[in-house]
């Protein structure tokens, strides 16, 4: 690990003066040190923002939910109103890491947090991520685990968190507070694709704080859940995962949120599976149809074309299991 | 009870020379062994000038943390792990190093009542923190009564080589706590961050849900 200094900050005043001089944000640290001490991450300055008061669960104007930004893996987790209105949140946050990291880790950081590809970790391996210009060594190297969506030839990593795929599919927003106030970026945007940047991760500008992640108001009921497919039944990221929230009223299916995780080099929404379930009546056949569009655009790659029938059943098995076989 | 430690303190030794235990044995080929790696970094071409300048001096902070009911004033390159500090620092080595990178387990602690990896935790960060080790779990002490969970792990066998078995019982008790016991799957699942290479997890879960059963 390199040397850094390291200063903790008690209020945002702090923080963002801190960040704006070139500090490094810490909260749960899980991912960070860890890069750091595989020298991947070599921050020259930690400022540390658990002091901040970004800690609560509250109801939000239009009676979505507001996550801070620090609230903890196991909290949010935890959480009455986050079990009760949104099942697929706690289940994709159960489903994440360990106990103990998810008492450690937040909300916040698991969003930020880096790709598991393992080329990325391996200094001495060509990474546009890590290296920008070095090229891609998962392209032709062993990439059972990449993406074959949103893939570009300078990147194949996946992201890596659950939550973000529940994020993803209820529309969440994320709440940023920069030196120049407070803006809302809408979830689809704030992680970005990898294009010709992969080290370009987060549509954040230097010194900028997540302050809460916004889940905007749906219609009742919902039913909603989160399933994950991985290689052991515990304790290991996605090969494919799938969170879906259904709104069904009179028969029919009024709202559908569907995205995807595993698969793509961010959390991965299914816009073609919503459009085939709105306004139909739900059925064996229906998730069927709806699934098969979940992979459409897919490349891909030498070891994991098993991830496009793979995420095909896995939509349709948890369509079936939040919707119902009726 | 306080202790004052520094970055040049020495733990003091009980052991002659004449005789070194098997602790002091592999702290000392650690040692020569790091010297060495040490040396072939600093000839090394490679070597970055934040890391170059850090040979001289790497930031260190202050911090008062309780480990296991003692207080301590310790001054740490920000760099130390809670892991390397209550082993190497704070002569507590009970507390093992697997992965050193949050996947095993091995190294689990309480801070502040809550399980966390120490390996993943930067001893900087813990100014007042309260941390429980397995030397502290016992209410009698290094010699009295074992804690519920540490009796139980001795009869139900639940462990061979022994090496993760700290973390697995600091992680119990943070399972317990939590109240996710309420059947032997639901313990498999909020155990999964305890890897025993050994294989003992039926013994361990029988462990856990006996001591769970008993509260």
């Amino acid at each position: 690990m390199y040397p850094f200094s390291f200063t903790k900050v008690s209020d945002t005043r702090e923080a963002l003066n801190a960040g704006r001089h070139g500090g490094r944000y810490i909260a749960g640290g899980t991912t960070l040190v860890d890069l750091m001490r595989e020298t991947v991450e070599r921050p020259e300055t930690l400022v540390d923002i658990t002091g901040l008061p970004l800690r609560e669960v509250t109801v939000a104007e239009r009676g979505g939910l507001r996550i801070g930004a620090l609230v903890r893996m196991a909290e949010a987790a935890a959480h009455p109103k986050v079990r009760t209105l949104y099942p697929v949140i706690s289940q994709a946050l159960e489903l994440s890491a360990s106990a103990q990291l998810r008492n450690m880790a937040t909300i916040g950081g698991n969003i930020m947090q880096r790709t598991r590809c393992t080329y990325f970790r391996d200094l001495t391996a060509a990474c546009n991520k890590r290296e920008p210009g070095s090229g891609c060594a998962a392209r032709e190297g062993v990439n059972r685990t990449h993406a074959i969506l949103g893939t570009s030839d300078a990147c194949v990593a996946t992201h890596p968190s659950d939550v973000a795929v529940a994020f993803a599919a209820l529309e969440a927003s994320v709440h940023l507070l920069g030196p120049d106030g407070e803006r809302t970026v809408p979830f689809a945007d704030f992680l970005l694709r990898p294009g010709s940047t992969p080290n370009r991760e987060q549509a954040l500008r230097q010194g900028e704080l997540i302050t809460a992640v916004e889940i905007p108001a749906l219609p009742r009921p919902l039913k909603s859940g989160y399933l994950k497919v991985r290689d052991r039944q515990s304790y290991e990221f996605a090969l494919t995962s799938a969170a879906v929230a259904l709104h069904v009223r009179g028969g029919v299916i009024r709202e559908a949120k569907v995205a995807a995780g595993g698969v793509g080099t961010v959390p991965w929404k299914l816009p073609g599976v919503e459009q085939h379930l709105l306004g139909e009546r739900p059925s064996q056949s229906l998730w069927a149809e709806a699934a098969k569009q979940a992979a459409d655009g897919a490349r891909p790659l030498d070891h994991n074309r098993f991830k496009v029938e793979l995420l095909q059943r896995t939509v349709e098995r948890q369509l079936r299991i939040v919707g119902g076989t009726k | 009870m306080s202790t004052e430690l520094t970055e040049s303190a020495v733990p003091p030794t009980t052991e002659s020379s004449s005789d070194p235990s098997r602790r002091t044995f592999i702290a000392t080929t650690t040692v020569v062994g790091g010297a060495v790696v040490a040396g072939g970094l600093i000839a090394s071409p490679l070597l970055g000038a934040q890391e170059a300048a850090a040979a001289e001096a790497p930031p260190s902070s202050r911090v008062r943390l309780t480990v296991n009911g003692k207080r301590h004033t310790v001054t740490v390159d920000n760099r130390t792990s809670l892991l390397d500090l209550l082993r190497e620092r704070l002569d507590l080595p009970g507390t093992k190093k697997g992965c050193n990178a949050g996947a095993c387990g091995a190294c689990t602690v309480l801070v502040d009542g809550q399980r966390v990896n120490s390996c993943l935790t930067l001893a900087v960060r813990l100014e007042g923190a309260e941390v429980t080790t397995i030397e502290g779990l016992a209410p009698g002490g290094a010699d009295g009564e074992l804690h519920p969970l540490q009796a139980a792990f001795v009869e139900q066998d639940a462990f061979q080589c022994g090496y993760c078995t700290p973390g697995q019982i600091m992680s119990g008790v943070g399972c317990i706590q939590e109240g996710h016991t309420g059947s032997k799957d639901e313990i498999r699942e909020w155990m999964s961050g305890n890897i025993c290479r050994c294989g003992c997890y039926v013994k361990i879960v029988r462990a856990v849900e006996q001591t769970a059963r008993g509260k």
